[in-house]
């Protein structure tokens, strides 16, 4: 039996889930997209978590230890451990009051009402929307891979071939994923991806005991691994740059600034249910990545010689040579529940569009609650067909990890500041907000520029070699085999702290809202959440 | 002065995390983990820890609104 059947009945249960929620659902907008802020504490952290969670956090993470070793651990995900938690802790919860108050359902929606502005909070929606393609993308692209290796067989002649190719198996993981986001709005989701997070974290454990027990156990490859110099520095992490690790500590400040995140965090029935969520969430990370960047590692010692673009699937590669095939169908299914977290992309994107456009411009106004639900689902079939169409112009060029960083997670880890200051500080201007925007979109565009002008440098680079882009600024500029640094630093760093000092300079030297609006966000003078007096802990 | 420690304790952790007394280490922790991922699986275990002391004594106050708070329009929003 090809262990691709397994998957397909999995694919069929997810769409069963999400037919189930739009039944138990109503026809309002905050129904559809938020579920009625009705979520409960279990659905929450699972859906939340299962969210963050996406084809880049198994694949990528995989791919990348492959190439730089266990130091993938530290760079991502136990700085996500760190910084994530903290931001559902400072903005997650001052985000679900404000919601709860106002009704707000879309970041755009709170800075438009926060700062009294119109044409900005559309340039905000703009750019977070440009940035949040991609990652959609990754989800269709990391499904067609995970579909095509887990149904590859040994042909007749010898070939290995795939039951299900690269294109269909995104079309279908599009199809499912439209299916269930399209009936079941935020429910089927949240839904969804619970199932998805529970089966990943069961399966996935069963599948690196397996594999261990397969490979004749985990010690046997590390020491082997240690004694060999080619594969040594993959046990630590000389093949990471202290400079690259430091300012990779920003990139997780992206995750509550993802409109995704941001609104997953208003569906939360009670502001308690962020207490377990936040408490958990470091475990839960380590849980998936630890298994991930470790077969990442030993898969080096098992496939040697993969190129940057081919290592995305060593894992369904591991799960397809050392499991019965309908273990491997099973695990592979659970690679999946991650892959397929695209699901919350989709419908945030939506969100964002009919709240922030269409409502915000008449649109419900004029056709009312049932035809913005409607607009929305029409808006969820586009979305995902054109995501399937990139993800097959694109395939093979680029890595999925590079491709979601590059363009998602700086930019978004570079808006955290505009958040805070919405929140946090009452002289904060919609020009401040203008500005930093733009920063972030100019800086966006300027390393977009600055890596595709040295991509043939990178091509000579050795790993851990760096060029000067630019030889008369010196180090400013410097090209690494896979990325744009500054001074060694990723630009990421920069970006955050620009925007940081644009926000302050420009809101100091303009005009801040009315006095009514900053009563209403800071009411007796202070932000919402502020801390308890002491021996009032709760 | 009551905000000082969480923000200490958080600046602790950033450097914590930077861990560079392990940096070219491939000792193996019971012979398969190695130790630079070790350690770093123990500061996921720390961070947990460090949020569960946060949400116990720093949670934030007043976040549950009265229902008088409420406004009827939904959309919210003001015009530029």
């Amino acid at each position: 039996m090809n262990p691709a059947w397994i998957v397909l009945i999995y694919l069929s249960i997810v769409v069963y889930i999400g037919i189930f929620a739009f039944r138990k659902g109503k026809e309002s907008g905050e129904d559809f997209f938020l579920a009625s802020r009705s979520l409960g504490q279990f659905i929450f952290l699972l859906s939340l978590f299962g969210t963050n969670m996406t084809a880049f956090a198994i694949l990528g993470s995989s791919g990348m230890a492959y190439h730089r070793g266990i130091g993938v651990y530290g760079l991502m995900a136990s700085s996500s451990g760190l910084i994530i938690p903290l931001t559902l802790f400072v903005i997650g919860t001052r985000l679900w009051a404000l919601g709860k108050r106002f009704g707000h359902m879309t970041q755009v929606q709170f800075f438009r009402d926060r700062w009294e502005c119109s044409g900005i909070g559309t340039v905000i929606f703009a750019l977070t929307a440009a940035m949040l393609v991609p990652y959609i993308i990754i989800g269709v692209m990391g499904g067609g891979h995970t579909l095509a290796t887990i149904s590859a067989y040994k042909a007749e002649d010898g070939q290995v071939v795939s039951w299900i190719g690269y294109e269909v198996g995104g079309a279908i993981v599009a199809v499912v994923v439209m299916s269930y986001v399209f009936f079941g709005g935020m429910r089927g989701t949240a839904w969804v991806n619970t199932f998805q997070t529970i089966l990943f974290l069961c399966f996935g454990t069963i599948a690196f005991v397996l594999i261990g027990a397969k490979l004749g156990g985990f010690d046997t490859i590390m020491e082997k691994m240690s004694q060999q110099p080619a594969t040594a520095s993959l046990l630590n992490r000389a093949r990471i740059t202290p400079e690259e690790f430091f300012s990779y500590m920003f990139i997780p400040l992206s995750s509550i600034m993802f409109p995704h995140i941001a609104i997953m965090c208003l569906t939360a029935e009670k502001v308690t249910h962020f207490r377990k969520t936040i408490v958990f969430y470091p475990i839960c990370i380590a849980l998936i990545w630890i298994p991930s960047v470790y077969l990442g590692v030993i898969a080096a010692n098992e496939f040697p010689g993969l190129k940057p673009g081919e290592t995305n699937d060593v894992i369904p590669q591991m799960l397809t040579k050392h499991t019965d095939a309908w273990l491997a169908g099973l695990l592979g299914a659970a690679i999946m529940a991650c892959v397929m977290a695209s699901d919350s992309q989709i419908l945030a994107l939506c969100t964002m569009f009919t709240e922030d456009i269409f409502a915000y411009y008449g649109g419900k106004e004029r056709f009312g609650d049932k035809a913005q639900v409607w607009t929305g689902r029409a808006f969820v079939v586009l979305v995902t067909g054109a995501s399937y169409l990139i993800a097959l112009k694109l395939h093979d060029k680029e890595n999925i990890f590079e491709l979601a960083i590059r363009f998602a997670f700086s930019g978004f880890a570079a808006m955290a500041p505009v958040m805070l200051a919405a929140l946090f500080w009452k002289r904060s201007t919609k020009w401040g907000a203008l500005a930093a925007t733009l920063w972030v979109a100019l800086s966006l565009a300027g390393t977009w520029i600055l890596h595709s002008q040295s991509e043939a440098m990178a091509k000579a680079l050795k790993p851990g070699e760096t060029a000067a882009i630019i030889p008369e600024l010196g180090n400013l500029f410097m090209r690494t085999k896979g990325a744009v640094v500054m001074y060694g630093f990723l630009p990421v760093m920069f970006m955050c702290i620009g925007s940081a000092l644009l926000m302050v300079v420009v809101s100091l030297l303009t005009r801040p809202p009315s006095q009514g609006t900053i009563a209403k966000f800071f009411p007796g003078g202070k932000a919402i959440g502020a801390l308890p007096p002491a021996g009032a802990a709760t | 002065m009551r905000a000082v420690l969480p923000f200490a304790l958080v600046l602790t952790m950033i450097v914590l995390h930077q861990d560079v007394w392990f940096w070219d280490s491939t000792y193996l922790v019971f012979g398969f983990l190695p130790i630079g991922l070790a350690y770093h699986i123990g500061f996921s275990i720390l961070a947990a820890c460090l949020f569960a002391l946060l949400v116990w004594k720093y949670w934030p106050a007043g976040l549950e609104p009265g229902a008088a708070d409420r406004p009827q329009d939904p959309a919210g929003g003001a015009q530029e």
